[in-house]
């Protein structure tokens, strides 16, 4: 999902070397400027759509209010995230280290996911306010579900040979669980951050958009009600390159803790 | 040639058997083993697939129970993992994330021994098997061998007086099991332990082993215990022996009687 893994392979010899082509960006260049001369040909009104000069122009000049607004966002995503990362994974051990709890538990976290986080918002925010507090939870009920599932995946991974090794080496549960379980789960466990940094975004902006003064989501709903679709569209810009940064962060960080299996995924792709 | 006298039994099967039971029926994986190995002694398990070879190899371990006998290693009666041996799976069993020489010095960690000794000689078993220069590779920038190099330096790190070792070769090809029997051999010469080695390959048996054990089809029981008695150390060019072949065509007609090995023509 990052863009390294969607770029092409490399040309086979010649002076590209390490260089990509960025097939990628020329398609997003191509479609700016046919968008920008498209809106100009047929003098579309601003408040239909903006042409992508008027979103630069309005991110330039709202600069300050977005990154304010992006900073409570951000905020949010932060603790939600953290907070979904210190349940999940616990528990994920515990699902996967006791069939009891697994019965008892996994059936639930996997059915409460037909239930609409959207449609909790209301109900939290009538619990909890207009602050922080609500959009945290939504944000950490979002990330929570892949970062459980994808953790559980992850530490039932160790192979019965890998056990078998452990028990022969004299292991004790513990070193089991430091030395075999854990780094064994650790790639399923980054997937599922991965994945859980997108929906966080997400959760955030939804539950700003039942209620809030402040956030990236307010800033695009009071922007929609003025009729300002280019402070609308610089919010949603500005929204996805946090989320992208986010994503790229975690990637960071998966290279940092797990610099083998970075190395033998891109050998995967080729 | 060995110091131990020939009648202390070093691991000692009695009446060992074993079933497995699911909810519809139970299946007899073995059945009445008897095996008395002497310490020192390589020998060879040979077996049809499914004959129960991993499930003895299992029962050594102390990796399941057995439903009847018992195994006795060293004169200890194996009751739960035996942390005492070395065990070399078929896949090679690396661990992903850690480096050759960390992979071997797992068993270091895990029993707590002496950091420096231990990296010392993971270094020496590693050289031994031909992996020097490979220590700080990632098992994914090695090769089948290399990477079952590895897990057998891991299996040795401890000096475990017993070695089990179920088909390590399977999965290798040709030129790399020779090498890796050979190799096996000379760390064997020098350590004079006990290996029970399983394997599917006849001549692998023959020419690596003092004794082979032939198992009969499930359910699993000792058909024939084979004296291998070739001269040592074993050299590849004792493979095209009159000898050697007479050993192959033996076992062959073994299984050929068990009806394991079918030929066209026969009623
Ligand atoms: N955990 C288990 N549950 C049920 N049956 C089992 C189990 N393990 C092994 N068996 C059965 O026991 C028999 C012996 O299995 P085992 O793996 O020991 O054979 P093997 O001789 O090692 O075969 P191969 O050469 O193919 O590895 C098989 O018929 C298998 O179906
Ligand atoms: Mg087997």
């Amino acid at each position: 999902m990052t863009s390294a893994d969607l770029s092409p392979p490399a040309p086979p010899v010649g002076g590209w070397g390490e260089w990509r082509i960025p097939y990628a960006l020329i398609t997003l260049v191509v479609f700016v400027v046919a968008w920008e001369t498209i809106a100009r040909i047929i003098n579309l009104p601003m408040y239909l759509l903006p042409k992508p000069t008027d979103i630069v122009a309005s991110l330039y000049e709202n600069w300050a209010l977005l990154v304010v607004n992006g900073g409570v966002t951000l905020t949010e995503i932060i603790f939600g995230f953290v907070i979904a990362v210190l349940l999940g994974v616990p528990l994920a051990t515990m699902i996967a280290h006791s069939p009891v709890v697994d019965r008892a538990i996994y059936p639930l976290i996997v059915g409460s996911q037909t239930i609409p986080k959207a449609a909790i918002a209301p109900l939290l925010l009538a619990a909890f306010g207009y602050g922080l507090t609500p959009k945290v939870t939504i944000v950490a009920m979002m990330s929570f579900f892949p970062i459980v599932i994808n953790s559980v995946v992850g530490f039932k991974s160790a192979s019965p040979e890998m056990l078998h090794l452990a028990y022969c080496t004299g292991a004790t549960q513990m070193q089991i669980f430091w030395l075999f379980r854990l780094p064994q789960a650790f790639p399923s466990i980054f997937a599922g951050m991965k994945l859980a940094a997108v929906l966080s975004v997400i959760g955030a902006v939804v539950a700003e958009f039942v209620g809030s003064q402040a956030g990236l989501g307010y800033v695009i709903l009071v922007a929609g009600s003025n009729f300002r679709m280019d402070q609308q569209f610089a919010a949603i810009i500005f929204l996805s390159a946090m989320g992208m940064i986010l994503f790229w962060a975690i990637g960071l960080a998966e290279k940092k803790v797990l610099p083998w299996h970075v190395s033998m995924r891109s050998q995967a792709d080729g | 040639m060995l110091d131990v006298p020939s009648h202390s039994h070093f691991l000692s099967i009695k009446r060992v058997s074993k079933n497995f039971t699911s909810r519809s029926d139970t299946v007899r994986a073995l059945s009445d083993i008897d095996l008395d190995i002497r310490a020192g002694e390589f020998v060879s398990i040979v077996g049809p697939s499914g004959c129960g070879k991993s499930t003895l190899m299992m029962l050594v371990a102390g990796l399941t129970k057995a439903s009847g006998g018992e195994i006795l290693v060293d004169g200890r009666r194996i009751e739960k993992p035996n942390s005492d041996i070395g065990i070399v799976f078929q896949r090679d069993v690396l661990l992903d994330w850690r480096t050759a020489i960390q992979n071997v010095l797992l068993q270091a960690e895990i029993r707590k021994l002496d950091v420096t000794a231990a990296t010392e000689r993971a270094r020496h078993l590693l050289k031994m098997v031909g992996l020097d220069g490979f220590e700080k590779s990632y098992p994914h920038e090695l090769s089948g061998g290399m990477r079952q190099r590895v897990s057998i330096c891991r299996a040795l790190l401890h000096k475990p007086p017993l070695l089990v070792m179920d088909e390590p070769f399977g999965a290798l090809d040709a030129l790399t099991r020779d090498q890796l029997q050979l190799d096996l051999l000379r760390i064997w010469s020098e350590t004079r332990m006990t290996v029970v080695f399983i394997t599917h390959s006849i001549t692998e048996a023959v020419f690596l082993s003092d004794r082979i054990v032939v198992m009969s089809p499930r359910p699993g029981r000792i058909e024939r215990l084979i004296d291998i008695d070739m001269p040592r150390p074993r050299r590849l060019a004792m493979r095209e022996t009159k000898q050697f072949a007479a050993y192959t065509q033996e076992i062959t007609e073994i299984f050929m009687k068990l009806g394991v090995l079918r030929e066209e023509g026969d009623a």
